[in-house]
């Protein structure tokens, strides 16, 4: 990202002359020390599996890497790679859109209509909020197998859009839409799902999409589910597929073909982070408030 | 709570809230309350039938030093997590501040490691502290120093927190620095006329107006080391050794589908849900009062 201001008129107390350069050398040696265990990582993925067994590796990139990637992506240890993507696009996405939609829906339902049972909802929506799948696994796994669906991208994807916090996001966004729309959209008579996809949707299309960054990473990073309902290799999503690689006695694991899965299971959310990291960030200060 | 302008109907409203409350009720409320049902229970040996206990799973859970273990190591193992992630944060947040160019550029490349996931941290650290073909572990070992946290208790929790909380340091950062970049200039030079250098403007001044930022991200980073930071665990140590490194997190999942002792496993559930939901009442008290702040 580039500074808006090339040349702001400097505040008294900035540094200039040699602080600065103190300060952009503590900056670049922070940002070295945080990227150095991708950059080792990136190094292993283009090398022979000797030069890394017997250490030190190189701290320089090698001449393997089409060798590398193509094995991991072709064949990969006990499933391709490419497979283990598929699945973690189709889960990341799917956690995505599918929280966005139900929530889009409900928070319409809570801030622009009185029915009966609505608080009951609300409150019952807003108990979600509080419990995250990790402390709830052994029984959500005993749902999921119940209704066959392990092994599934159903069992991958649904029980990770059971949460509230996209709702209470949409719902505070709805309250601050004015109420002027909905009068007059009320007066021309337009039905309420006239108003919702013409004037609230179209309205709501920045924090649409930086709540889809925000899950987008949630659901590709997911580890725990996974793990436990994708017992078929050919279901595996990258992020938990990696630890699959690893051999489970003493032999020793293949290390360029981890590393070069390590880097291409981080790419589509660095990509996705880095390119909307404007919207990312908005969102991510939003959805914690 | 809703508009004044509302519009007319209840069939319609109750068919757009559906597919939520079927979901939450499915994969959430129908699981939570298995998980409170069974805590009562002990399933026999052969798992045929189920025998009611009462609160003997909960009197049993805290009265096991493994399970009080646990609880420590998670305490130690958040509270590391939390200082590692949030100090060094703080500190690149305050220098990036005074830069008046570049604090973008230094921006977009710290974000990375926070879209890396935590099992994959976990890989990328293990790589470098392995036993076998690790870097650090190989000059650690030049210069002496004989560094096994397959065996090793301290070096084993060393690694997994700096494991989790790197990818935290990216998150921390942004939130400081916006929350710098926020405070008002005038203020800053009102003091520094007055004679304050900077270490005194940090502490006197900054560092109190960034209060209701750390606080927030102390609470936001604690949920973070007790919940999400299970892919570490897993990847690095499995929670050895000796169950050293075995968070709460981990042992629900340990005993209950390693283990298979569902019932323990289950009231581990509710205690975890007691936990959490005392941390998200005390952030949203915080909250409200941040808004009055």
């Amino acid at each position: 990202m580039t500074e808006a201001v090339k040349d702001p008129p400097p505040g008294m107390v900035e540094r200039r002359g040699a602080g600065l350069w103190v300060s952009h050398a503590i900056m670049m040696f922070g940002v070295l020390i945080v990227f150095f265990p991708i950059w080792l990582a990136f190094v292993a993925s283009t090398v022979t599996q000797p030069e890394i067994t017997n250490p030190p590796m190189p701290l320089w990139p090698g001449d393997q890497f089409l060798v590398n990637y193509g094995k991991a992506l072709g064949s990969g240890v006990n499933v391709p790679v490419a497979t283990m993507l598929v699945n973690s696009m189709i889960m990341a996405i799917g956690i995505a859109v599918g929280k966005i939609v139900i929530s889009l829906l409900s928070a319409f339902a809570i801030v622009y209509f009185r029915f009966p049972g609505k608080m009951v909802f609300f409150w019952l929506i807003f108990l979600t909020l509080m419990l995250p799948v990790e402390v709830r696994i052994v029984p959500t796994y005993e749902v999921i197998a119940g209704f066959g669906m392990l092994n599934s991208y159903g069992g991958l994807i649904l029980p990770l859009i059971a949460s509230a916090t996209a709702t209470f996001l949409f719902r505070q966004f709805y309250m601050t839409v004015p109420d002027e729309l909905a009068e007059a959209a009320r007066v021309d008579g337009a039905s309420p799902m006239r108003f919702f996809i013409d004037v609230l949707f179209p309205m709501s299309r920045t924090n649409i999409a930086a709540l889809f960054v925000i899950l987008f990473i949630y659901g590709w990073n997911q580890y725990l589910w996974p793990l436990l309902i994708t017992t078929d290799p050919s279901m595996n999503t990258i992020v938990m597929g990696i630890k699959q690689m690893f051999p489970s006695g003493d032999d020793i694991a293949d290390w360029p073909v981890i590393m070069a899965t390590s880097i291409l299971a981080m790419i589509p959310p660095v990509i996705v982070v880095i390119s909307m990291q404007k919207l990312f960030v908005r969102g991510l200060v939003d959805s914690e408030k | 709570m809703e508009k004044r302008v509302t519009f007319k109907g209840w069939l319609l409203p109750l068919c757009l809230i559906a597919p939520q409350v079927v979901i939450s009720a499915i994969f959430f409320f129908y699981p939570a309350g298995q998980a409170i049902w069974q805590s009562l229970f002990i399933p026999d040996p052969f798992g045929l039938s189920m025998q009611y206990v009462g609160l003997g799973n909960f009197e049993f859970l805290l009265s096991d030093p493994y399970y009080r273990a646990s609880f420590l190591t998670t305490a130690i193992f958040s509270t590391l997590v939390t200082l590692v992630s949030m100090v060094p944060a703080l500190f690149l947040a305050v220098v990036a501040d005074r830069l008046i160019k570049g604090a973008g550029t230094y921006r977009t490349l710290l974000i990375w490691p926070y879209a890396v996931a935590p099992a994959i941290a976990g890989v990328l650290w293990l790589f470098m502290f392995n036993t076998r073909v690790g870097v650090v572990s190989w000059y650690l070992g030049n210069l002496g120093y004989d560094w096994n946290h397959v065996l090793n208790d301290t070096e084993a929790m060393g690694l997994v927190v700096v494991a989790s909380a790197w990818g935290r340091i990216s998150y921390n950062f942004l939130f400081f620095f916006a929350a710098l970049q926020a405070v008002p200039k005038s203020v800053i030079e009102a003091a520094a006329i007055d004679g304050a250098r900077f270490w005194r403007r940090f502490w006197t001044i900054v560092l109190p107006l960034l209060s209701p930022t750390t606080f927030f991200l102390l609470v936001v980073n604690i949920v973070y080391a007790f919940f999400e930071t299970f892919g570490v665990i897993h990847t690095i140590t499995s929670g050895g050794p000796q169950q050293a490194t075995t968070i709460l997190v981990y042992k629900v999942f340990s005993d209950g589908f390693v283990g298979q002792d569902l019932g323990s496993s289950a009231a581990q559930s509710v205690i975890l849900l007691v936990v959490v939901g005392a941390l998200t009442v005390f952030q949203f008290k915080f909250i409200e009062r941040r808004v009055h702040y």
